[in-house]
């Protein structure tokens, strides 16, 4: 028996040690922490419960045989954050590079599918060479059921992707189908193909920071949602942003308790939209002020800044917020926007998170650059998004809210449970400029004629009061209780029922 | 009295005087330009009229349209606060034609002592010690010798049509007078074109000290003691207080009497300012009089107990001053400190924008001390460019200096003004200065403790001890509040522990915590203890907290996985880390800033209008290299140094946010 205790403890101490002392001081030269180090940041001291620490793979060729590492580059297992469950997966980069073998990623499908089959989230941490080249297809064989997973999982768990190192190849589509993606400056990159590839094929100079570095992902390709300056910085966020996720789709969004009053008056914000239509103002101050806390845990921040994503809370509960800015294009809707946007609105709607929207939008953004790159179809994912949501959904317009981008934004037309109107709100078909040139087109060579026209039609439209008559605004609000009236109205949809028709699943314009 | 009385003025001043007006009884006309139709004084007000565009020689500064607006309204007297119309003649003779009492002194008054030379005249003539000098001109060295030793060393050699330091030269002896006389002349020669010079007494270790005067209709005058007003950068005061650390009782009332008798000279009423400088050796001599109320009054007020704006009203009204000379006592000490929107960090740049927060510390009247401030601007109002950056005065007293000092010092930390850059770490800075706090300061202060400009406060050992502790107990707090989510495992909760590292400013402490119902006790690793207390909860943008018995006031704000905290004139990022986490961080690569004086950064959020230069190209000092829209206005920004662009990151029509890099230079 002591025999036995010994040997575990030799293969636990040997497992432990990764790819050896060299290579995690090597790691830790890069500036970048161990797998295990990892996992210890990003869970409650002392929860780890860790799964499959002695597997080792089963290839015999290229002289794998003789090398045999415990845990196959990559450790998995449960824990909590703050006391609430998550899977999770970490790349270990000091063994064979993290490179994917086919039983590297049956560990990982291991934790997958119990997380699917007990509720809670999964989170991967990515630090990989990529597929185990030794062992050909059946490397590639784990990566696809890896994906198939990932798909599973969808809508079912949320999965969060942390990359801390390289990420390259097929393996980034794992990643690229979870519900958030995470990268740290300067450590870590994502590509389909990588620098040298590139030059071969297109003759193209570029380094893999400016190819798929953080910068690259979290400014123009979105496909991270934020980075940052380092593990610890971004561990600790991801623990951040898990207080605000629910453990999967059955579960309520989380509660916690809080301390702001939830009827909290703000009077700057009757003074919040300027007098001058043309004038932007930052949306970020009306989230932050309504927030619980001045709480906002954004996504995508650096991305399509004319629309605004993230998560707050109200009476210590989870809220998904969209909001037009008028900081930036004055707050127009275009192809990023609208796909941040829709992404976004669907993640909340696939967990039961309530959505904010926030409107102040001039319309759609024009131009060929904008129609070539098929502005109809991704303008459509948002409205196609909000209108599928079932989730409480409550609506504020603070100013324009202008032609379709109107519909999109979260209208009483897309079934939103609340719509509430600022007194600075205006909901026309344009602005009274771009109306009065259309209907009084005879009249455009008189310039006393058309400031009559716009200043009748300004009259007629610019208010919230022709919406509020047909009941397509439910109440025009003071801007210093927004707060408080939008904590009342989702108090009031907690129990929200809403059903589609049956479908197989919904056909959204990609 | 008066029924109605209109303020021709904006900002603070309007406010301070609706207030006392309000006060007596009597109704307020505000007056306001399109850039203050939502401004406090218009809120304030009884009434209002609004009289024209925003820039101030189209509204508050046009004699026509104040008239009309008093026609309108129908004002007996019109208050003109300081500035705009206030030491205007013309503005005074046309309310007189109009039967409109000026709440202020004669037109005669603001004349004679709005000209330099006359005023220097008048006063002379009234025995008032002005700088001794020969205003005559020079013939040559001997002349220029002759003449310093009349005036008594050290002297200042300056050229008459002189400006900007040059042709200005210092002379402590008969030596250095003739190298002086000589050097400025030819300097002044070749500089201006005109090398008259002339010779004046120079002022050591200059002071600002002022005398408040008080003059009524009936030949009374008083003086309300001096307000020391030192702290200034570029002639802009600062920092006032009385009274002055500096002057004794003789010297007071030598300079009060002086005061009176220029008051008296020139047939005086209303409340004024006779302004000193004052050397070294208690010798003082006369500057300037100002024939206003001034922007530091509140602190003569807080140490005499007299309303200065009740008192100008009265007079204007024909009222007797019903206090003398002996009623006058100074009690205790008061301070001031002037908010600005001017952003320290960038060399005192103004800064425009929205109020987003703005949470003045509450206003106390008590035995041990007093806060007053008196501000023109609301949470959610908006710092214009249009008119002066100054957007609160900040006073408090107390029976001592010290003491009074200290109010102040947590007054500050009280203060919460976000959305625009402002001198609060500043003014902080200045009440912690040693040459401050021991009184030892001379108009220079500014110029010679800040040579580089602000760059913030590193606070001292103690002080940071102090944040440590209790930056520690409210993360533990926070993590506490976060361990009670729902949906957490039973009986497999989070433990929150003891033991935490707290890294800020360079330095990292690891402390143990012990809390109880009343606040924590914060052991350091050397075993000495910080009680902290407080009812701080998650969010709460102000900590008011109790460290080790005193108060220690913190502005708590977010950063990536801890807190950012401002005291005292500093600006701290601090994390705090169970010990395990702190080892992992510390393994965690130093990132170097990018090195920006090869960059172009956006100095405030805008459009860019246009781009002038391509990469590749040379630029010369001086030259444009990109035009940046914001809040309206085009700003051409232009290079700093000679260079050759290599990258260019934004182009025409991009928005950026502060602090974007624009292009990049070799």
């Amino acid at each position: 028996m002591k025999d036995i205790l010994n040997e575990l403890e030799g293969r636990r101490s040997a497992a432990r040690l990764g790819g050896g002392q060299k290579r995690i001081d090597s790691q830790h030269g890069r500036g970048k922490l161990t797998a295990r180090e990892r996992v210890e940041l990003l869970l409650d001291a002392g929860s780890f419960e860790e799964f499959d620490m002695f597997v080792t793979h089963r290839c015999t060729e290229f002289g794998m045989e003789n090398q045999k590492p415990a845990g196959d580059g990559v450790v998995t297992g449960w824990g909590t954050i703050n006391g609430r469950m998550v899977y999770v997966f970490s790349q270990d980069f000091t063994v064979l590079g993290g490179s994917v073998s086919e039983t590297h990623a049956k560990k990982i499908c291991k934790i997958m599918d119990m997380a699917v089959e007990n509720g809670a989230p999964v989170i991967g941490i990515n630090d990989s060479g990529g597929a185990r080249i030794q062992e050909g297809v059946d490397s590639l064989a784990g990566y696809g059921e890896v994906f198939q997973r990932n798909i599973q999982a969808s809508g079912v768990v949320p999965q969060i992707s942390v990359i801390m190192g390289p990420c390259a190849g097929g393996a980034v589509y794992s990643p690229a189908m979870t519900d958030f993606i995470f990268m740290v400056k300067d450590s870590s990159y994502m590509f389909v193909t990588g620098p040298d590839v590139v030059k071969t094929v297109t003759n193209e100079h570029v380094t893999a920071e400016e190819l798929g570095g953080a910068g690259t992902h979290t400014k123009k390709s979105s496909v991270a949602d934020a980075a940052f300056e380092n593990d610890v910085e971004a561990l600790a966020e991801v623990r951040r942003l898990v207080d605000f996720l629910p453990l999967n789709n059955r579960a309520k969004p989380p509660k916690r308790p809080f301390f702001d009053d939830p009827a909290r008056i703000e009077t700057s914000l009757d003074t919040l939209v300027p007098d001058n239509p043309n004038q932007p103002y930052d949306m970020k101050e009306l989230i932050l002020k309504i927030a619980d806390e001045g709480d906002f845990y954004e996504i995508q921040e650096d991305f399509a800044k004319n629309i605004i994503s993230g998560f707050i809370r109200l009476e210590g509960q989870t809220v998904g917020v969209v909001a037009n800015q008028p900081m930036v294009l004055a707050g127009v809707l275009d192809i990023d926007s609208a796909r941040k946007a829709a992404r976004f609105v669907r993640f909340c709607d696939c967990f039961d998170i309530p959505i904010l929207t926030m409107v102040d939008v001039p319309g759609f953004l024009p131009g060929t650059s904008q129609e070539y790159g098929g502005v109809i179809k991704h303008g459509a994912k948002l409205l196609f998004a909000y209108g599928e949501a079932t989730v409480p959904k409550v609506t504020v317009i603070t100013r324009k809210a202008y032609g379709g981008a109107y519909v999109v934004m979260a209208s009483k037309h897309l079934r939103a449970d609340f719509n509430y109107a600022w007194p600075t709100a205006e909901v026309a078909v344009m602005g009274a400029k771009g109306a009065t040139e259309i209907i009084h087109r005879a009249d455009l060579d008189d310039p006393k004629k058309i400031a009559q026209h716009t200043k009748d039609y300004e009259d007629r439209f610019a208010n919230p009061f022709v919406a509020s008559e047909r009941g397509f605004i439910d109440e025009v609000i003071m801007p210093h209780s927004t707060r408080k009236r939008v904590a009342r109205a989702f108090a009031s949809l907690r129990n929200k029922q809403t059903q589609m028709p049956w479908k197989k699943h919904d056909n959204i314009p990609l | 009295m008066f029924k109605k009385i209109l303020i021709a003025n904006r900002g603070e001043i309007a406010c301070r005087v609706i207030k006392t007006a309000r006060k007596m009884g009597i109704a307020t006309v505000a007056i306001y330009s399109d850039a203050d139709r939502q401004a406090l004084h218009v809120k304030l007000a009884d009434e209002k009229v609004h009289i024209g565009p925003p820039p101030a020689n189209q509204s508050y500064i046009v004699i026509d349209k104040v008239m009309q607006a008093i026609k309108d309204s129908g004002a007996e007297a019109v208050h003109p606060g300081y500035g705009f119309l206030s030491e205007n003649a013309k503005f005074a003779e046309a309310l007189e034609v109009a039967g409109v009492a000026f709440v202020g002194p004669p037109k005669g008054a603001i004349e004679s002592m709005g000209d330099k030379i006359t005023s220097k005249k008048i006063a002379q003539e009234a025995n008032v010690s002005t700088v001794p000098g020969y205003m005559g001109l020079i013939e040559d060295a001997d002349e220029a010798v002759k003449i310093s030793t009349e005036i008594g060393y050290p002297v200042m050699i300056k050229a008459s049509a002189g400006g900007g330091g040059k042709g200005m030269r210092i002379a402590w002896n008969d030596e250095e007078a003739r190298e002086g006389f000589q050097s400025s002349k030819n300097e002044a020669a070749s500089s201006f074109g005109d090398d008259r010079i002339f010779i004046e007494k120079f002022v050591t270790q200059p002071r600002h000290i002022e005398i408040q005067v008080l003059a009524d209709s009936h030949g009374n005058c008083i003086y309300l003691g001096e307000r020391e007003c030192s702290i200034q950068r570029r002639n802009q005061k600062v920092v006032e207080e009385a009274p002055s650390p500096f002057l004794d009782e003789a010297t007071r009332k030598a300079m009060g009497e002086q005061a009176c008798a220029l008051a008296k000279a020139v047939g005086y009423t209303s409340a004024g300012t006779v302004e000193f400088i004052v050397d070294g050796e208690k010798n003082f001599f006369f500057l300037e009089m100002n024939t206003r109320l001034q922007v530091e009054h509140p602190v003569t007020e807080l140490i005499t107990g007299v309303d200065l704006v009740e008192q100008m009203i009265r007079v204007a009204n024909g009222e007797a001053l019903s206090i003398t000379q002996d009623d006058v006592k100074l009690n205790g000490w008061a301070i001031e400190n002037r908010l600005y929107a001017e952003d320290p960090y960038r060399n005192f740049l103004p800064s425009i924008g929205r109020l987003t927060r703005y949470r003045p510390p509450e206003e106390v009247v008590a035995a041990s001390h007093v806060v007053r401030n008196d501000t023109g601007v609301y949470e959610g109002g908006e710092i214009s460019m249009y008119y002066d950056p100054m957007i609160a005065k900040l006073c408090t007293w107390a029976p001592t200096r010290g003491a009074a000092i200290e109010a102040m010092r947590v007054a500050l930390d009280r203060f919460e003004v976000e959305g625009i850059g402002h001198n609060l770490p500043f003014l902080a800075a200045v009440m912690d200065h040693s040459k401050f706090v021991s009184g030892d300061m001379t108009t220079a202060f500014i110029a010679e403790e800040y040579p580089d400009g602000f760059e913030g406060v590193t606070l001292a050992g103690a002080d940071l001890r102090k944040v440590a502790a209790a930056c520690a107990a409210m993360h533990r707090v926070s993590e506490i509040r976060r361990t009670r989510v729902s949906g957490r495992m039973d009986n497999h909760e989070r433990k929150v522990g003891q033991d935490w590292h707290v890294s800020l400013q360079g330095q990292a402490f690891a402390v143990k915590i012990d809390a109880d119902p009343e606040g924590s006790t914060v052991t350091f690793e050397d075993q000495t203890a910080l009680r902290v207390s407080g009812d701080w909860t998650p969010g709460d943008q102000l900590a008011d907290m109790t460290v080790d018995g005193a108060p220690l006031v913190l502005k708590v704000g977010k950063v990536t996985a801890g807190f950012r905290v401002r005291t005292r004139g500093a600006d701290l990022k601090v994390h705090v880390r169970s010990p395990r986490q702190a080892e992992l961080a510390a393994k965690m690569p130093e990132k170097v800033p990018p090195d920006t004086s090869k960059m172009l950064l956006c100095p405030m959020p805008g459009l860019v209008v246009k781009v002038d230069v391509g990469v590749g190209d040379e630029v010369q000092e001086g030259q444009a290299l990109c035009t940046i829209e914001a809040m309206k206005m085009e700003n051409i920004l232009r290079a700093e140094r000679k260079g050759v662009v290599t990258k260019i990151n934004a182009g025409a029509g991009d928005s950026l946010a502060v602090d974007e890099v624009i292009m990049e230079f070799e």
